[in-house]
């Protein structure tokens, strides 16, 4: 037993002094993080603003005028071009110039005075579903409002929307604390699986395998340090989401750490299993990539987990990363405990038995 | 002690290794006592890297028996790998750690505490000349210095028995003395060793020899037994185009080998005094001149002539 600790220290030291002279690995600790953070928070924004528009005036009326200047003000729109024609406006749509067209038609006037049918046509691209919801959300609007012409009267909407944990709507507030999630995605696993497959690229498993050391201390030694790696990376995006976006942790920082560990465990028992997959660092980087896509796109963190079809939220639990973003914005936004998201954390802790149990029936202390 | 030096170092019986239809090494028989340097001769893929990876456990025989230092391979792997080292044909140490840092981290794995690794790596370090290279890293090491540091790190916790695969095979021929050097020193403490090698002047030095082709055993015995046992004859035929001679001469039924050494013709032919007549007929049949020499046979005669197969399965050209 303590020849075996020895052992593990021995690799932990080695990898230390490897890494050290590692600066590009050493560098995406801290690097990846932060480019990523910066990245996301400030890319990911599904509030649309500035949607370059048309519009068809055929009414020429005063009223017409007004309520294109009210919409050009609500800055969603900015309206770019006023073709003559259907075909004009067909072209503009097509060649992606536009995404929006507003169709005021010629009895404008008459439609506004008679109230029977719809006074305004609106013309979407739909090929991008923010821009549609931002069309949805103008259709609830009555020409009447966009005239202010009553203010009040008959406007008050049916349900008024309370906004607990994030009144201001502000996209930051979801993406930061799902970003740890994916960023711990990104270089646990990759690295990870990586530096397993590397001793046996090099060479180095063929000499370490005629020695007293076990597969086991070889395979726990290489990913210690990366566990470091992890709480540090949490770390970083922390404090910048805290400093630069103003996400504030809510939760209990003992519970927030505890779940990044727990994460971090999981992705590191993925990726000692995707290192027995592979034989080269090359494929265990393919590999991880593969996995690594799925779990953006499907764990919650880009897009709302309840859209996706039953089979696919099914298959989303298999993934850690589904279980990690609800655990990371439940504590950091709502305050949650440990306690009140047991499920995702047994869900994690199964994931990581199972890979692991898997990698060790894997692993052969043999080269054939 | 004495019980267990009567046990021989290496004993293999029927040893057999298939990878899908290759038999990589076939039906394998050796016995190798202690204290010796007992050598691997044969060509590339000969089985020469299968057999002693078979002999650490580090593969799985097909079938046949191995036994290692009296322990029964490969049950018994992880208790004779405490007791054996290896040098990997490849650098197998880390490039990006030092020169000391290596053998640090060597010690360390085979359980040597703080005190006893910086004694260990400090008597390493003067032994194989290794103490100005401390704090460079292995990556920049010339071929002959990564040499002696594979070597300290292989013997790092004084193995019983040394399998060292194909050693020398990246290094200038002055490391090679050097290093051999350093193997026979490691005998005379008593240690086992077991070096596979396609260089003759390497497999001269052994005290016994193993030639394999194609995972079987040809020949077996000392460089100059096998030397004096060999079923064949030599002759130097020294002659003005030896290129020409070599024509005439290697369609001969007699004839087994011809090579051109500089300006004379080396040739390997059936034993008997017979075989002088047949040459010297078949040259000046072709009018070439040539004066034919007979040689005593060395080693890679021996080796050209085992390798070939036996004279009754070898095919007349």
């Amino acid at each position: 037993m303590k020849s075996s600790i020895n052992r593990l220290r021995a690799i932990v030291v080695k990898e230390l002094r490897q890494l050290r002279r590692d600066r590009l690995t050493l560098g995406m600790i801290v690097g990846i993080p932060t480019l990523q953070l910066l990245l996301f928070g400030f890319a990911i924004n599904m509030d649309v603003r500035h949607l370059h528009a048309a519009v068809v005036d055929q009414a020429h009326s005063h009223h017409a005028r007004e309520v294109v200047a009210t919409l050009g003000q609500s800055q969603v729109f900015d309206f770019l071009y006023q073709p003559q024609t259907p075909g004009e406006l067909n072209t503009l749509m097509r060649q992606g110039r536009i995404s929006v067209a507003l169709v005021i038609p010629a009895d404008f006037e008459r439609r506004l005075a008679m109230a029977d049918r719809p006074p305004l046509q609106l013309i979407v691209d739909g090929s991008d579903q923010v821009v549609q919801q931002a069309a949805r959300q103008l259709a609830a609007v009555s020409v009447a409002q966009l005239l202010r012409r009553e203010p009040g009267t008959g406007t008050a909407a049916q349900v008024e929307i309370v906004n607990y944990y994030n009144p201001e709507r502000r996209a930051p507030m979801n993406s930061v604390p799902g970003l740890i999630g994916v960023i711990l995605t990104m270089t646990m696993v990759m690295f990870t699986s990586m530096a397993l497959v590397r001793e046996r690229e090099r060479g180095n498993l063929e000499f370490l395998i005629t020695t007293p050391l076990s597969p086991m201390e070889l395979t726990l030694g290489k990913v210690l340090p990366f566990v470091g790696m992890g709480l540090i990376q949490t770390t970083v995006v922390l404090l910048l989401g805290m400093l630069i976006f103003s996400v504030p942790v809510r939760g209990s920082l003992v519970d927030l750490y505890i779940a990044a560990l727990l994460y971090i465990v999981a992705c590191l028992a993925l990726g000692i299993f995707l290192s027995t997959l592979a034989r080269s660092q090359f494929q265990a980087m393919q590999v991880a990539f593969f996995t690594f896509l799925p779990q953006i796109l499907m764990s919650g963190f880009m897009f709302p987990f309840a859209g996706m079809p039953v089979a696919a939220q099914w298959l989303a639990e298999l993934f850690p990363l589904t279980h990690f973003v609800r655990l990371i914005r439940g504590i950091v936004l709502r305050a949650a405990s440990l306690g009140d998201l047991w499920p995702e954390i047994a869900a994690l802790m199964v994931f990581a038995a199972v890979m692991l149990t898997v990698a060790t029936l894997r692993f052969r202390k043999r080269l054939d | 002690m004495s019980s267990s030096e009567a046990v021989p170092a290496v004993l293999t019986r029927g040893l057999t290794r298939r990878f899908g239809a290759l038999v990589a090494v076939d039906n394998l028989d050796l016995t190798i006592e202690r204290g010796k340097v007992y050598g691997f001769l044969g060509p590339n893929g000969s089985g020469k890297s299968t057999t002693i990876r078979l002999l650490c456990g580090l593969l799985l025989p097909s079938s046949g028996e191995i036994e290692v230092l009296g322990l029964p391979i490969p049950a018994q792997a992880e208790a004779l790998k405490r007791r054996m080292g290896y040098m990997t044909q490849k650098f197998s140490l880390y490039d990006d750690l030092t020169v000391a840092e290596n053998l640090d981290f060597v010690a360390r794995i085979h359980g040597f505490n703080s005190h006893e690794t910086r004694r260990r790596c400090t008597e390493l370090t003067d032994l194989y000349r290794l103490r100005e290279l401390s704090d460079q890293l292995a990556g920049t090491l010339s071929g002959g210095q990564r040499q002696r540091l594979a070597l300290a790190a292989a013997v790092l916790h004084r193995p019983e028995l040394l399998f060292l695969d194909e050693p020398t095979s990246a290094v200038d021929p002055q490391s090679r003395r050097d290093f051999w050097d350093s193997l026979f020193a490691l005998s005379d403490q008593g240690t086992t060793l077991l070096v596979s090698t396609h260089y003759m002047d390497e497999a001269e030095r052994c005290h016994r020899l193993a030639i394999l082709q194609r995972g079987r055993l040809v020949a077996d015995g000392t460089p100059q037994r096998l030397a004096a046992d060999m079923a064949a004859a030599v002759w130097l035929v020294q002659c003005d185009w030896p290129r020409h001679a070599q024509q005439v001469l290697a369609p001969l039924p007699e004839v087994r080998a011809a090579a051109q050494i500089g300006a004379q013709l080396r040739v390997l032919t059936e034993p008997g005094d017979h075989c002088r007549g047949s040459i010297e007929t078949a040259l000046s049949a072709a009018r070439i001149p040539a004066r034919v020499l007979s040689t005593p046979p060395n080693l890679e005669d021996v080796f050209v002539v085992a390798t070939h197969g036996g004279w009754e399965e070898a095919s007349p050209r």
